[in-house]
């Protein structure tokens, strides 16, 4: 296989926008890319999209999105795994130019969630989990997260206190991210009082509905070399999968497929926990950001909530988690999440991320996760 | 909203609990599958869920998805049933106060949502204080 480089990064600002379709908010990250890498033409477009379907009606992206970037006959693929859409999308193109099929791969995210109403949105997001058997009795994504957030809490003794400081600190993150859909911050006391949506879970545990694309141009590392940039090579991609539903799991606190995601990719990197400068994770809700932390072996099993509590991961701390702002401040259009994560760690490597810069950060890793966990998707990232 | 032939092909699990063991392994699979998770086998026979168990976590929806908006707040959980098999559902005539993890509780046959009033309505299981 070729080593594989990134060699350009694109995203706009995320939010609430209204004015925009998704072929335009797709395209615009696209160009930003294609322009940040100094390249015009592609050779294979790869999209990462949780459900165009629901959300406005439209499926067919590979073609409609290489059409409105210009780039037609290029081949194409919309791939998905809920809201590891993203992760998923940057896999396959990385394996498209590991394999010597394709030289330069366009690997884009996109989702837009603001043409439907609540109820719809809550909806499609749930078509994550399993349908017949657990939104049937009438659970939520929010709903199924309380779960974990609750046994967890039993387990572990982590506190609702520690939950609430997930958030500040990726609140904190966001307001230094002028591409952040809420870039200002909040404090532990806003996040205990806002409004309860499934218990122990307020409104402020919850990262929100987003309209937001963001795009990656991928090439291999020798023809990387010569440009004039500081390289940054994806060293491993690791994917994992476990049961759809949270009630068939072995432990309900424990996300295996993150584990096992982690594990192929700090072996076939050759790194491990401790190796990693700055880590992105999907922290979908404050809860999955603890649970995550434990999975990657950043911090012990049931320890994820003293670590937030101690700072270690906040952006001066040991292991800065989520500088962007993670998906609580940044926004989480679902299927652009992983290739938005990605950006950021580039960012972090190229020492392009301003205020939020880890010094001399030269290993980044990023973790998507669909659904409850039914599948995770990491991967590591080096200076070159 | 679910289908007339899609709500029917899942009534032998909704109304009676039907679940299918691993001949091999002793797996119960709920819903049934063709393959055992476990170790492979695809040769089931068919058997009942025990119908007690406990709570293994809970949540209140207070946001709830739109079939269930006259329903909120009300009470979701994961019980493990006696035999070792876990279900997500709503656990009813309960008062918020006394939901615990470990708490006891027994299935029964209820109403889950319907359709306006003159649709459908969805039967299926809820946990209830054994």
């Amino acid at each position: 296989m070729r080593e594989v480089a990134v060699i350009g990064v694109g995203m706009n600002k995320w939010g609430e926008h209204w004015e925009k379709s998704l072929r335009h908010i797709f395209t615009e990250a696209a160009i930003l890319a294609l322009d940040d890498a100094g390249v015009d033409k592609i050779d294979s477009l790869i999209v990462g999209c949780m459900s165009s379907g629901l959300f406005v009606g439209q499926e067919h992206l590979s073609s409609l999105l290489a059409d409105y970037l210009g780039q037609v006959p290029v081949p194409a693929a919309r791939v998905e795994s809920a809201c590891a859409s993203g992760g998923l999308a940057l896999r396959t193109g990385w394996i498209e130019v590991a394999s010597g099929m394709s030289d330069v791969v366009l690997v884009g995210g996109v989702e837009k969630m603001t043409d439907v109403n609540g109820h719809e949105a809550t909806y499609a997001l749930g078509t994550a989990a399993d349908q017949e058997y657990e939104c049937y009795h009438g659970i939520t994504f929010p709903g199924l997260y309380a779960l974990i957030a609750r046994a967890h809490m039993e387990k572990y003794g982590t506190t609702r206190q520690q939950l609430a400081m997930v958030a500040v600190k990726n609140h904190d993150n966001g307001s230094l991210n002028p591409l952040a859909q809420y870039p200002f911050k909040v404090s532990v006391e806003a996040v205990l009082n806002s409004v309860m949506v499934a218990d122990p879970l307020r409104i402020l545990d919850c990262s929100p509905i987003t309209d937001g694309a963001a795009a990656l141009i991928l090439c291999p590392v020798e023809t990387a070399k010569k440009l004039k940039k500081p390289v940054v090579k994806i060293t491993a991609s690791g994917m994992a999968t476990d049961t759809i539903a949270l009630s068939s799991r072995r432990e309900i606190t424990w996300i295996e497929s993150t584990y096992q995601a982690a594990k192929r990719a700090y072996a076939m990197a050759g790194k491990k926990p401790e190796d990693i400068d700055v880590v992105e994770v999907h922290d979908c809700f404050t809860i999955a950001e603890i649970c995550v932390m434990e999975a990657l072996g950043l911090v012990e099993k049931g320890k994820g909530g003293k670590a937030v509590e101690d700072g270690l991961t906040s952006l001066h701390g040991k292991i800065p988690i989520n500088t962007s702002g993670g998906l609580k401040a940044k926004g989480h259009p679902v299927g652009a999440t992983g290739v938005a994560q990605a950006i950021e760690i580039v960012k972090q490597l190229r020492e392009e991320a301003g205020p939020r810069q880890v010094k001399g950060a030269r290993v980044g890793l990023t973790q998507n996760m669909g659904g409850s966990g039914g599948s995770s998707i990491v991967h590591i990232f080096e200076r070159g | 909203m679910p289908t007339p032939s899609r709500y029917w092909r899942e009534i032998p699990q909704r109304y009676r609990l039907e679940a299918a063991k691993c001949k091999n392994c002793g797996y119960i699979a709920f819903p049934p599958r063709l393959v055992c998770p476990r170790c492979q086998s695809r040769a089931f026979e068919t058997i009942i869920l025990a119908d007690a168990g406990k709570i293994v976590t809970y949540t209140i929806i207070r946001v709830p998805p739109q079939p269930f908006s006259d329903q909120a707040p009300y009470a979701v959980g994961i019980v493990e049933l006696d035999d070792g098999v876990r279900l997500t559902g709503q656990i009813v005539d309960c008062a918020f106060e006394e939901l615990k993890i470990g708490k006891k509780v027994k299935v029964e046959f209820r109403k889950v949502y319907e359709e306006g009033e003159a649709g459908v309505i969805y039967y299926g299981y809820k946990f209830v204080p054994a």
